[in-house]
């Protein structure tokens, strides 16, 4: 028997129009829905003068207000439950960071669509049953490793739980299971392929074939060299915890973009300035509603990465919509090593330990791997004569940011009025990263 | 009875020495001994001038980030084991010096030393019990 092309096939290829009826019946029912179980939903809706019985279909999702990042907080930790605490059975956190976590909640129902989803994600880079994946994502309250870890199931693949780290490990397991899948962030994807170059094994005597790679922005040159490191096809995905997680959208063998699983997910494009809606094929802001989501139903869900959708007839055979891979965002968050980073969550630890807010965070990228530097001018007061003094500041600094973000910077503490500034204000942020191609 | 000394914080790139000394030239302030400290990232400039007080103000205003400390100065028999004698002084009594250098003097017969220790007050006096001659600017 050959190989599956579908997980499933009649839902992945059905005809647009089709699709977008099921969308508008979702949408109706779970509008409703809402409406009448989240009290937070029914406020946002009333404020805005829509009634539940004015979304008749998707063409009236425009009508509904938005969710985000701040409803999210604002209702912090059940507000926004579509259903009874006790029938929800799971829950994930973003990777964020004090004062920015969000808890999303799971029913088995919820579990169930999104192992499909990343089943999905699966098959379309070409696993079956007789494979064997090694989920390398972090396991645990990030979504990444139960995501795929589900999905592999449902494919009926042989699943190795290997959670991050422990590259040796990795490697060694990689070899001796006859692993053909590898699913982690695409950083660490590009290190375990520098891993194998250093111990001076060729990806001919690798058994991979594919690789499902997400959690962070990456590069089509990034893609060329982890397949050409692993001898693997490299595949995207994208997925936020607030959503589900990893699977949202994936990339088919056409590699030209992530279809989104639109059974699901209603995706549109908004101008971030206006909220308008713009036209298909237009850069804007992402926004999503969950449309069949039980336990974390979020509508209109602002993603703030900014990104296209283009509805082409694919080589795959898929009908899903393709968004293509994010630009950049309409806020200021970056995405450092795999980590979330807000600018002002490293201002906070600065005045917190009593340094001026003149800073800036430079970002750039040696080979794969993210190079994270923080410069903070001293203020006059802190300045002491000797280099010892100095270098415990930064030791300090470095220590009080790591327990923030959980990730380590370089500090660099600097003279007074040394950081550029244009037009009187510091520029925070300088990303030397290439992101988009 | 100690010495005072200015330290700057520089920038560990090209210009941003050269920019202090012309700070100093333009103040009228003369420099009696200099040393400069470097990491990767920055650079400590210390220094013993005539005028403290006009350098730190001078300095200051041209906005550079300045500090004025007291380090414990004392004079140096010009001779093969001088400085092994007064440092062994100020170990045997458990000071410890964090940096030290030599000023540019007149004096022949002597070499004036300039050291950060962890007690000015008491470096001075041990040095003082065992007939060391001090400094003082």
């Amino acid at each position: 028997m050959g190989k599956r092309k579908y997980y499933q096939p009649e839902t992945e290829t059905m005809p647009v129009e089709e699709i977008k009826k099921l969308q508008s019946e979702k949408l109706v029912k779970q509008v409703q829905h809402v409406y009448e179980h989240v009290p937070y939903y029914k406020k946002l809706m009333d404020e805005k003068g829509v009634k539940p019985e004015d979304i008749q279909g998707i063409e009236d999702l425009y009508k509904l207000p938005f969710v985000s990042k701040s409803d999210l907080r604002d209702t912090y930790p059940y507000g926004l439950l579509g259903v009874d605490l006790s029938e929800c059975v799971r829950i994930h956190s973003t990777s964020g960071t004090t004062g920015k976590r969000v808890i999303a909640y799971y029913t088995q129902n919820d579990l169930d669509l999104w192992s499909d989803c990343c089943a999905r994600a699966l098959v379309a880079a070409g696993v079956d049953k007789e494979d064997v994946v090694q989920v390398s994502y972090g396991y645990g309250l990030f979504t990444g490793g139960s995501g795929l870890h589900d999905g592999s199931h449902k494919v009926g693949s042989l699943t190795v739980p290997m959670s991050s780290g422990n590259t040796d490990r990795q490697m060694t397991f990689m070899q001796d299971l006859n692993v053909t899948c590898l699913c982690c962030t695409p950083s660490y994807a590009a290190y375990i392929a520098e891993c194998f170059k250093e111990k001076g094994i060729s990806p001919d005597r690798l058994t991979l074939k594919c690789g499902i790679f997400g959690a962070e922005p990456w590069t089509n040159e990034m893609r060329k060299t982890i397949e050409k490191g692993l001898g693997i096809k490299a595949y995207d995905i994208y997925g936020l915890t607030e959503i589900s997680g990893p699977g949202v959208s994936f990339e088919c063998s056409a590699q030209t973009g992530m279809h989104i699983n639109e059974d699901h997910f209603l995706a549109e494009i908004i101008d971030p300035e206006t909220g308008e809606v713009l036209p298909e094929g237009e850069k804007g802001e992402l926004v999503f509603t969950c449309l069949d989501k039980e336990a974390f139903p979020l509508i209109r869900y602002r993603t703030r990465d900014i990104c296209m959708l283009e509805r082409e007839q694919c080589s795959c055979g898929r009908t899903f919509i393709k968004m293509k891979k994010p630009t950049g965002r309409s806020d200021d968050m970056m995405i450092i090593k795999g980590v979330n980073v807000f600018p002002r969550q490293i201002e906070a630890v600065l005045l917190k330990e009593n340094y001026s807010e003149n800073y800036q965070i430079e970002v750039s990228r040696e080979g794969t791997t993210d190079i994270f530097d923080i410069y903070v001018e001293l203020l006059p007061d802190q300045f002491d004569d000797t280099v010892k003094s100095i270098s415990e500041r930064e030791k300090k600094l470095k220590g009080a940011i790591k327990a923030m973000l959980g990730i380590v910077p370089n500090v660099h503490l600097v003279a007074p009025k040394t950081i550029a500034r244009s037009e009187g204000k510091a520029v925070r942020v300088i990303d030397k990263r290439k992101l988009s191609d | 009875m100690a010495v005072k000394q200015l330290s700057v914080f520089l920038e560990n790139k090209p210009g941003t020495l050269a920019n202090l000394a012309s700070i100093l030239a333009d103040a009228k302030i003369n420099l009696k001994a200099m040393t400069v400290a470097d990491t990767k990232d920055f650079g400590i400039a210390r220094m013993i001038v005539d005028d403290t007080d006009k350098a730190l103000v001078a300095l200051s205003s041209a906005g550079q980030t300045a500090k004025v400390r007291e380090v414990c100065g004392f004079k140096v028999p010009d001779e093969v084991g001088g400085l092994a004698k007064v440092l062994g002084i100020l170990a045997e009594n458990g000071l410890s010096v964090e940096y030290m250098y030599a000023i540019i003097t007149s004096d022949s017969d002597t070499a004036h030393i300039v050291a950060r220790v962890d007690d000015n007050e008491a470096a001075d006096k041990v040095l003082l019990d065992n007939g060391i001659e001090l400094l003082e600017f």
